[in-house]
């Protein structure tokens, strides 16, 4: 077992999945020589060649669109969009025929691409480098939205994502890409991708949170049982379609929830999940889901983003809040 | 130091309007063109081919059993019978020239107005019509006859096509050498589509990859009421060679040459030489769907002008005068449309609704445990109503 980065086990499980099945082919701007802006791709056309890492001209819509293509022909395209706010040129294809062709020619046509996006915030980048647009791809039928949070998921997750037959958004948190490391067992067992998973277990409040937020909301925990309260923790890890399941079995038993996440408030992940947790555990609630999120407001200067963005003090003053309702 | 002309921008050449405009109507003398409207056999120097007797009829068959299809599908709107039909009336040579161009094992990306390709690929006319009638969105297997489902935002499927070419290139199907294996893929879309960016995108990632991939512009010269003038300030073929490959003009009403230069386009890029943009100069001699209303943007002298180039009549004055068909052949044909404009008829009044738990399949690969949840709930929805239909 080796200790590695989520970079690292995104690298790793792009060379494994690449391994298993030639028909996997990694398509980007700057993943071939560079191996990315992020080094995500390191190596791996060396190892592969330029027809399975390909980089791409600089048009984000022409690579999702030729990435359809290609997935037409049998293969299983995995794209890389180099910033989360580069995005939207390609949300056109993304939208409008990446999500839709499976529906369209009733099940005829497969569409086993992953659209890989680096994003959310914290590292001092300039304007569109910090963006969380994942409620707009959860929002959109027919596309598959996931987070992956750690070292160890990344692995896994990435390769669960180029096996599935339908099309997958994969959201990585960049600000994590080389901090924390993790030890990787190889051997093991992944659980299902779409599966949520309580990763510290708690009494008083629930706080769920994906990608980068699960690290925060960890560290929320850890410091309110220094004052003796009991917070669990649940990293969602699909966004679309949602793991409710352990979730519900959470709020049931704490009554109680915080969920935070990067992206804006409004209309929000947060939204959709307090929506559902009202209905399914309205009487096992004892106070309003709160939301901890960025403000409504565009992505700031970068020298006050860490205002901007859900820290651990305002998880825990959530927390609070949800206490003293 | 040469004195600058007056009107004449220095360093920059001459005006580009007077490259294209009014004057080009006829298409320029770019256009390549072996069937001339008067139904005179002319020669090309570069796109020159024999044609066989059968092939000759065989044209004329397709543009006349393609036209039925366009004509019956128009009427079975305007009974009711469709919600919309998006005519193809004046473009029946570009599209069977272009279609009877394809091997088996070449693929077609077109837009949603390919009736007559779709017809020469083999798919039935009927699976047309289900699309606008609203009984489905395509329901032909596209890997059936190597042809896409239609795509009805404007150019997006070009890159379809770009990405389906380098797959090919993958796949070792190009420059091969074999005309059984070698293969290419052909992108139709029109001249309105040329301004979008996918188009231009495609272009560019075509070019870069030497993808084997002919685009396919008809330039019908009317995007619903915008002019060709409103698209473009050159004539569409000549912006090929900015993106690094060859653009063609053809006549677009001439079954021939556009037979002849899509074929050597595809050739081209079997042989991995790469895209090749071809124009297929043509006119939407209808309006752009069965919901337009043509009056209100455009002169009905160009449509009389246009009418005289009709792609079909010359065909039939070819044949006519060098003994290659009789009255039998033509009245056969005629029968052989209104048979098939029967079936059509009949067929399309016979499409079934689709199960409004319908809505649920397809989503995805397998159904997600939420959509289920979904179906279950509509499911029982509908089921609390008396005489319920699921």
């Amino acid at each position: 077992m080796s200790k590695i980065t989520l970079a690292k086990g995104l690298n790793m499980g792009l060379r494994k999945a690449m391994e298993d099945d030639p028909k996997v082919l990694l398509m980007g701007e700057d993943v071939g020589k560079l191996g990315g802006v992020f080094r995500i791709t390191d190596g791996l056309q060396k190892d592969f060649g330029e027809d399975r890492v390909i980089d791409s001209p600089l048009a984000e819509s022409g690579i999702v669109g030729t990435a359809v293509g290609l997935a037409l022909r049998g293969y299983r395209p995995v794209v890389e969009i180099q910033f989360d706010g580069f995005v939207y040129p390609a949300y056109d294809q993304i939208v409008c025929q990446v999500a839709k062709m499976t529906f369209r020619s009733q099940g005829k046509i497969k569409m086993p691409m992953v659209i890989r996006i680096p994003f959310g915030g914290g590292i001092g980048a300039v304007e569109h480098h910090s963006e969380s647009p994942e409620a707009q791809f959860a929002h959109t039928p027919g596309l598959k939205v996931v987070a992956c949070s750690n070292p160890v998921d990344g692995y896994w997750m990435i390769q669960q994502a180029i096996a599935c037959d339908d099309p997958v958004i994969f959201l990585e948190p960049k600000r994590q890409y080389h901090a924390d490391k993790a030890e990787l067992d190889e051997s093991a067992t992944p659980a299902p991708l779409f599966t949520s998973r309580v990763v510290r277990g708690g009494t008083d409040v629930t706080v769920l949170a994906y990608g980068p937020t699960v690290k925060t909301a960890l560290s929320a925990a850890e410091a309110a049982a220094g004052e003796g309260k009991s917070i669990e923790v649940i990293d969602l890890r699909t966004l679309s379609p949602l793991d409710m399941a352990p979730v519900y079995d959470s709020v049931r038993r704490t009554g109680r929830v915080v969920v935070t996440h990067e992206a804006h408030v409004n209309l929000g992940m947060g939204a959709e999940l307090a929506a559902r947790i009202t209905e399914n555990c309205f009487y096992s609630l004892e106070a309003p889901v709160l939301r901890v999120g960025a403000f409504d407001t565009p992505y700031p200067p970068s020298r006050i983003e860490e205002d901007y963005l859900p820290d651990l003090d305002r998880v825990l003053d959530a927390v609070d809040r949800s206490l003293e309702f | 130091m040469t004195q600058q002309q007056a009107g004449e921008t220095p360093g920059f050449g001459p005006d580009l309007v007077e490259v294209f405009g009014p004057s080009q109507q006829d298409g320029g003398p770019e256009l390549v063109q072996l069937l001339t409207p008067e139904g005179e056999r002319v020669h090309h120097p570069e796109f020159d081919l024999d044609f066989s007797e059968d092939q000759l009829r065989g044209f004329y068959r397709d543009m006349v059993l393609t036209r039925r299809i366009d004509t019956e599908a128009t009427a079975l709107q305007r009974h009711g019978e469709l919600g919309i039909w998006a005519q193809l009336l004046g473009q029946e040579a570009a599209q069977i020239g272009a279609g009877r161009a394809l091997r088996p094992q070449d693929y077609v990306f077109p837009t949603y107005r390919e009736h007559g390709v779709a017809y020469c690929r083999g798919v039935n006319p009927l699976d047309l019509l289900g699309l606008f009638r609203g009984v489905d969105q395509g329901s032909w297997d596209p890997s059936e006859n190597n042809f896409g489902l239609y795509t009805i935002v404007i150019g997006a499927q070009t890159l379809h096509a770009t990405g389906y070419a380098m797959g090919m290139q993958r796949d070792g199907v190009v420059g091969t050498g074999d005309p059984d294996r070698d293969a290419a893929v052909i992108a139709h879309f029109g001249d309105g589509a040329s301004s979008q960016g996918d188009v231009n995108e495609s272009f560019i990632f075509a070019a870069s990859y030497n993808a084997p991939v002919v685009f396919f512009c008809q330039n019908n010269q009317w995007a619903i009421s915008e002019p060709i003038e409103r698209q473009t300030r050159i004539p569409l073929y000549q912006r090929a060679l900015g993106f690094g490959f060859p653009g063609v003009r053809v006549d677009g009403n001439d079954v021939l040459a556009t037979y002849a230069v899509t074929q050597a386009a595809l050739q081209r890029a079997r042989e991995g030489q790469g895209p090749t943009f071809v124009e297929a100069y043509t006119y939407r001699m209808g309006a752009h769907t069965t919901t337009d209303d043509p009056t209100r943007y455009r002169l009905s002298d160009d449509l009389e002008r246009w009418k005289l180039k009709d792609p079909i009549a010359r065909v039939e004055v070819y044949l006519r005068r060098n003994g290659l068909a009789d009255d039998d052949f033509f009245e056969a044909v005629q029968q052989e449309a209104n048979d098939l404009g029967h079936t059509l008829r009949e067929g399309c009044k016979a499409l079934p609704d689709p199960q409004p738990l319908s809505i649920f399949d397809h989503v995805f690969t397998e159904m997600t445990e939420e959509l289920e949840q979904q179906r279950e709930g509509f499911d029982a929805y509908l089921a609390s109503f008396e005489g319920a239909h699921r």
